[in-house]
C-alpha cells in the first residue's frame, strides 16, 4: 500500500531530482587519450604489468576502430580527446568504517537517498559505491567473506585475485567487441568484481551505485561477475548523475559468467541525467552488457531505463550450455528529447536452450525509443525456444517508437515467437481514473505501472519501489 | 443536492443539451429515459466533468457548490460517482490496486488518513458478497477480459466501496442478463439510504422494475419533455417514444 502513496507524494517536482554537485577535491588526469594516459591510470592504481599490457593492447585495437552509426539515435560524436579519463575523490587510505568517509561524500549519498548507514541497517543490501570511478566503500564484506563470496572494486580484485580476473576478464566481451567496449577496456578506472563460489547462494542482494560527479569526466566502469557452479546471486545496479549543460560520456562494460547450474539475476535502474527540456546536456550512455551461460545456467537481465540523453544498450545472453536460460525484462522510458536504442541479443548455441524477452517502451514528449533485438539460433541448438514480446506505449503525438526485431535461425527444430503491440494512454482511461477521484498525474503513474508490471515484478522489492517512482517522475507533465 | 438549471452543452460545436432543468434531493431515485441520441449520456458525462464537452450556458450546483468550476477528480471527491456505460480496461492494474488508489485519493482529498489494509479488505469482501462476486475477481486486471456483465458488476462494486452521495448509473442494464440485472439492482437498492441519491439513465423500463424511481424524466432532443412518477416509465414501455415526440413537436 505505502508504495503507491510514496509514489504519489513524490510526483510533485518534475525537475531532475539528483541534480546537485558535491564539492569534493578530485584527483584528476589531464584530458586526452593516449598511451601516456593509460600508463598514468595504471600507475595510479598500482596495477601489475599484465594489466597495463592488457589496457595498451585494447588501446591499440581501439585506435583502429570507428564509431558505429547503425543505432537509431542522433548525437554529436563525443570528443574523446577532451575527456579526462581519471577522476578520483582525493582520499588515499583504505577505510574501515563509515566514520572515515569524507562527510561531503556521505552527504551526497544522503541526497541520493542511499545513505550507506541506512542501507546497512535497514535493507541488508551490500553495496559498492562508485563515485566518479573509484570504489569508496564496500559494505558487508565480512558477512560475504564468511561464505567465500568476493565482492569488491575491480581494481582491488586485480591486486587481490589476479588469477580470477585474468581468467575471465574480456572473455564474454572481448576487447574488440565494439568501439566503446574497446575504449572501456583501455581506460576503465573502476567498477565491481564479484565471485560466488561453488554451490553458494548469496544471502543478500549485492548492489552497486554509480554516479558521475566531476565535470568533463567520463565514466568507464567495468563489472565482472562470476557465479561458479551451482551458485546464485542477485545483483543490483543503480545510476544517477548531476545536472550539467555539457554531455557526459558513460561507456561501461558488464560481463557475467554463469557456470554450470548457476543463476545470476542482474537488475539495473538507470537514471542518468537526461538533459533539460530543450534537449541540452545529459549523459551519453553506451554500454555493453553480456552474459555467458554454461550448462543448466540461467541469466536474467532486468532493466528500468529512465535517464540519459542517448542510450545505446543491449544486455545479452550467450546460451552456450545445454538447457541454459536467458531472460531480458526491460522498461525504457524516453521523454523530452531523449533517445534510446535498446534491446537484447539471445544467442542460442546449446541444445534445449530457452530465452524470454519482455520489452516495454514508453515514449513521451519529442523523444524517440527503439527496441532492437536479435534472436539467433545456432546450428547445434536443437529444440531452442524463444518468446519475445515488445510493447510500446506512446504519450502525445510528437514522439516516436520503433521496433527492430532480428531473427536468425540455423536449426529447424527451433521455435521462435514474437509479439508486438503499440498503444496510447487514452483520454478515456484518464477520465475513468479521474471519475474515481484519481488525479491526472496519479492516473498516468497507475496506468504506466500497470503496463510495466511484468517487468517491475522481476525487480527486488526496494528497487521496484524506486523504479515506480522514477517512472512517475520521468513522465510527469507529459500528457497535456 | 443536485440542481441543474438551464444547462446547454455540446461537443465539437454541436449543442446536444438544450436547456436541462433537474433537481435531485437526498434519498431520491430519479430515472432519465429517452430514445437514442436524446442526450442521456451527454448529461451524465457533463455532470461527471468529462473535458470533451463544453458547457455553453446554465449551471450545475451540487450541495451549494458550482460543479462547473471543478475538475472531474474534484467532483468525484465531492461524492459524485458515474457508473460507465462502457468501462475502460487498464491492463496490469488489478481491481484491488485500482480501488485502493481511488479510495485513498478520495480520503486524501477529504483530509483523512489512508485506509488500513485489513479494513479495506474486509470491506471489499463484504461488498463482493453483496454483489455475489467471486474472490478471484480482485486480482484480475481492471476490466481486462471482463464480460459485459462483469464490467457492470465491477462498476457497482466500486460504487459500493466509494459510497458516493450521488450515483449516476449510465445504461447499467445494457449487457446484463436477467440474473445479473437482479443482483446489480439488488446491490444498488441495499446501498440506498436517505442521505444519498441515484440517477438512473436507461433506454428501457426493465431496470426500473428493480430500481424503482421516485421520478421519471423523458429526454428528447436535449430537453426534458415530460416528467412524472414510475407510471410514466410503464407508459413509455407500452407506447414507445413516438407519441412523445409528436406531442412535443406540435
Amino acid at each position: 500500500m505505502s508504495t503507491e502513496e510514496q509514489l504519489l507524494e513524490e510526483v510533485t517536482g518534475s525537475e531532475y531530482k539528483y541534480g546537485f554537485y558535491t564539492d569534493i577535491e578530485a584527483d584528476k588526469a589531464p584530458p586526452g587519450l593516449n598511451e601516456e594516459i593509460i600508463r598514468f591510470i595504471s600507475a595510479k592504481k598500482n596495477e601489475p604489468e599484465w594489466m597495463l599490457e592488457w589496457r595498451l593492447d585494447a588501446l591499440r585495437k581501439f585506435e583502429k576502430m570507428k564509431e558505429p552509426k547503425w543505432a537509431n539515435v542522433q548525437y554529436p560524436e563525443p570528443d574523446l580527446q577532451a575527456i579526462s579519463y581519471y577522476s578520483a575523490p582525493k582520499q588515499k587510505k583504505q577505510l574501515d568504517s563509515l566514520d572515515e568517509v569524507d562527510p561531503e561524500l556521505l552527504k551526497t549519498f544522503e541526497k541520493l537517498g542511499i545513505s550507506l548507514d541506512e542501507q546497512k541497517r535497514l535493507t541488508g543490501v551490500a553495496m559498492d559505491v562508485v563515485v566518479d570511478s573509484v570504489s569508496v566503500k564496500t559494505t558487508f564484506k565480512k558477512t560475504l567473506a564468511e561464505k567465500g563470496i568476493i565482492f569488491c572494486a575491480i581494481s582491488e580484485a586485480i591486486q587481490e585475485h589476479p588469477e580470477l580476473v585474468k581468467k575471465y576478464l574480456g572473455t564474454v566481451v572481448p576487447k574488440t567487441d565494439n568501439y566503446y567496449a574497446a575504449l572501456n577496456s583501455a581506460v576503465f578506472t573502476d567498477g565491481s568484481f564479484c565471485y560466488i563460489p561453488k554451490g553458494v547462494k548469496c544471502p543478500m542482494e549485492l548492489s552497486t551505485y554509480f554516479r558521475i560527479n566531476e565535470a568533463g569526466t567520463g565514466q568507464f566502469e567495468r563489472t565482472l561477475l562470476i557465479a561458479d557452479e551451482g551458485s546464485y546471486v542477485s545483483y543490483l545496479e543503480g545510476c544517477t548523475a548531476p545536472m550539467r549543460d555539457e554531455n557526459q560520456l558513460h561507456a561501461a562494460v558488464v560481463e557475467l559468467i554463469a557456470l554450470d547450474d548457476a543463476e545470476i539475476k542482474y537488475s539495473t535502474v538507470q537514471n542518468w541525467y537526461p538533459g533539460d527540456k530543450e534537449g541540452k546536456g545529459g549523459v551519453f550512455n553506451f554500454v555493453t552488457k553480456r552474459g555467458m551461460c554454461e550448462r543448466n545456467a540461467k541469466i536474467s537481465w532486468t532493466q528500468v531505463e529512465t535517464g540519459s540523453a542517448v542510450t545505446w544498450k543491449y544486455p545479452s545472453c550467450i546460451l552456450k550450455g545445454e538447457n541454459s536460460i536467458g531472460e531480458f525484462y526491460s522498461v525504457a522510458v524516453t521523454n523530452n528529447f531523449q533517445q534510446a536504442d535498446t534491446g537484447t541479443k539471445m544467442i542460442h548455441l546449446g541444445k534445449n536452450t530457452k530465452s524470454t524477452i519482455i520489452s516495454k517502451g514508453i515514449c513521451a514528449g519529442k523523444s524517440n525509443g527503439s527496441y532492437r533485438g536479435l534472436v539467433k539460433i545456432g546450428p547445434r541448438a536443437e529444440n531452442a525456444r524463444n518468446f519475445s514480446q515488445c510493447d510500446s506505449l506512446l504519450m502525445g503525438s510528437s514522439c516516436g517508437s520503433h521496433t527492430f526485431p532480428y531473427i536468425e535461425t540455423q536449426n529447424k527444430s527451433a521455435k521462435v515467437e514474437h509479439e508486438a503491440t503499440t498503444s496510447k494512454i487514452g483520454e478515456d482511461q484518464i477520465f475513468y481514473c479521474n471519475q474515481r477521484g484519481i488525479g491526472e498525474e496519479e492516473a498516468i503513474a497507475l496506468i504506466v505501472n500497470g503496463y510495466c508490471k511484468d517487468v517491475l515484478n522481476q525487480l527486488p522489492m526496494e528497487f521496484a519501489v524506486e523504479a515506480q517512482k522514477l517512472l512517475a517522475i520521468s513522465l510527469e507533465g507529459s500528457v497535456g | 443536492m443536485l440542481k441543474v438549471s438551464n444547462l446547454h452543452a455540446g461537443i465539437d460545436g454541436n449543442e446536444i443539451l438544450q436547456g436541462i432543468d433537474l433537481e435531485i434531493k437526498p434519498g431520491e431515485v430519479h430515472a432519465i429515459m429517452g430514445p437514442n441520441g436524446s442526450g442521456k449520456s451527454t448529461l451524465s458525462s457533463v455532470i461527471a466533468g468529462r473535458e470533451d464537452y463544453e458547457v455553453t450556458q446554465g449551471h450545475i450546483d451540487f450541495e451549494g457548490e458550482d460543479l462547473l468550476d471543478l475538475e472531474a477528480d474534484e467532483r468525484a471527491h465531492k461524492g459524485i460517482f458515474l457508473s460507465f456505460q462502457y468501462p475502460v480496461e487498464i491492463p496490469g492494474v488489478t481491481v484491488t490496486n485500482f480501488l485502493k488508489t481511488a479510495i485513498n485519493e478520495m480520503r486524501k482529498a477529504q483530509g483523512l488518513e489512508a485506509m488500513a489494509a485489513n479494513v479495506m479488505l474486509k470491506k471489499m469482501r463484504e461488498k463482493m458478497a453483496l454483489l455475489e462476486m467471486d474472490k478471484g475477481f480482485l486480482s484480475r486486471s481492471l476490466n481486462e477480459g471482463f464480460s459485459g456483465g462483469e464490467k457492470k458488476r465491477n462498476e457497482i462494486f466500486q460504487m459500493a466501496m466509494l459510497e458516493p452521495k450521488l450515483a449516476i448509473l449510465d445504461e447499467t442494464d445494457s449487457g446484463l442478463d436477467i440474473d445479473a440485472l437482479r443482483i446489480v439492482a439488488n446491490g444498488v437498492n441495499k446501498l440506498k439510504t436517505s442521505k444519498n441519491a441515484v440517477l438512473v439513465i436507461t433506454h428501457y423500463q426493465r431496470l426500473l422494475e428493480y430500481i424503482v424511481p421516485d421520478y421519471v424524466h423523458v429526454l428528447h432532443k436535449g430537453k426534458i419533455v415530460k416528467s412524472g412518477d414510475k407510471n410514466l416509465a410503464l407508459e413509455l414501455e407500452e407506447k414507445g417514444y413516438d407519441w412523445l415526440k409528436e406531442e412535443t413537436t406540435v
